[in-house]
């Protein structure tokens, strides 16, 4: 920021610091979000989307006060990988915490996944208690392979 | 080694990636920088081998773009709902898990698909079934029928817009004889 900024300058703080104040407060909200939401799943919501447009509206701040051509690039990789990784972590997050129970099953109005779930592993109970390798297996959502 | 040799089209868009980010973070994109850069990410691609993302060939950026202006408002709408959300609503937010079976049976296209969806309002990817492409989604704030309906909607349009931006041609037919914006129910 420039002291006695006079035009153009004038304008570009301006702008900034609206960048700047919106995307904290985009942050602040998923900090309340993480505090306030009851379970593990609607916390994710609150970790990944606020939060994204937060650190894009920083990283926009940033390169208007750079004034510096090679700084968006940069900041750009930066939001690029950021959209990338967040969608991917949130699932990894959300989906052990649906496989460890971490839900409250009251707060979901519709759970088209429980059914999905126990029949994969009453199925696995299954071919554990009865030993036979050549059983037919039904191919559902609950046992996608690592690959 | 008896692994199959990726063509260097199918690996160009990654080759083009590897270069920007490379002169991102040296912060220089003169022509020398780019040309070691490219060696540098030719090597890495030979010797760190993923398996290749099978492209369907084409790419529409007149569907591109504004695609991606929606999305980029949907980002801005996503983030002040869940304030909204955390805010008024807090501990009383009620959700939902729900099925949702896409077209689409590649890796790619349910992978972009479930990206954009949990970036964009009220959704999560709880669950993939590669075998059925289905998607669990985690919705938030979603409490009738027809906010499920709306939910279940919005993620196969969504699938839709990606085909026809990147989708192959076999699944632009598809969506033509369906007579695209038509949703699908839920094979439940």
């Amino acid at each position: 920021m420039t002291p006695n900024a006079t035009g153009v300058d004038a304008a570009i703080d301006a702008v900034t610091a609206v960048l700047l104040i919106v995307g904290a407060i985009m942050s602040l909200g998923a900090a309340i979000g993480l505090l306030r939401f009851p379970d593990l799943m609607s916390r994710m919501h609150a970790a990944t989307k606020p939060q994204v447009l937060g650190l894009f509206l920083v990283l926009a701040a940033i390169g208007l006060q750079m004034r510096e051509w090679w700084v968006w690039p940069v900041l750009a990789v930066a939001w690029i990988f950021q959209l990338l990784t967040v969608p991917v972590s949130a699932h990894m997050v959300g989906r052990a915490g649906y496989r460890t129970r971490h839900l409250h099953p009251e707060l979901l109005s519709v759970d088209e996944l429980e059914a999905v779930v126990l029949r994969a592993a009453g199925q696995r109970a299954e071919e554990k208690a009865e030993g036979e390798p050549g059983m037919p297996r039904m191919r559902d959502g609950a046992t996608p392979g690592p690959d | 080694m008896s692994r199959k040799r990726t063509s260097f089209r199918t690996e160009l868009p990654l080759l083009v990636w590897l270069v920007v980010v490379w002169g991102a973070l040296w912060r220089d994109f003169s022509p020398g920088n780019l040309v070691f850069g490219a060696l540098i990410a030719l090597v890495v691609a030979r010797v760190f081998y993923l398996p290749p993302v099978e492209l369907s060939g084409r790419f529409n950026v007149l569907r591109a773009i504004p695609f991606v202006v929606v999305f980029l408002g949907k980002v801005v709408a996503a983030s002040f709902q869940v304030l909204y959300l955390a805010v008024f609503r807090g501990p009383s937010v009620t959700n939902a898990v729900v099925a949702v079976p896409l077209r689409s049976r590649s890796d790619l296209m349910v992978t972009a698909t479930g990206h954009v969806i949990s970036l964009i309002p009220g959704s999560l990817v709880v669950e993939v079934d590669r075998s059925t492409s289905t998607l669990y989604i985690h919705g938030i704030n979603v409490r009738s029928d027809a906010d499920i309906a709306k939910l279940r909607k919005e993620v196969q349009d969504t699938e839709a817009s990606l085909i026809r931006i990147m989708g192959t041609r076999a699944e632009m037919d598809a969506i033509q004889a369906e007579g695209w914006p038509a949703t699908r129910g839920a094979r439940a």
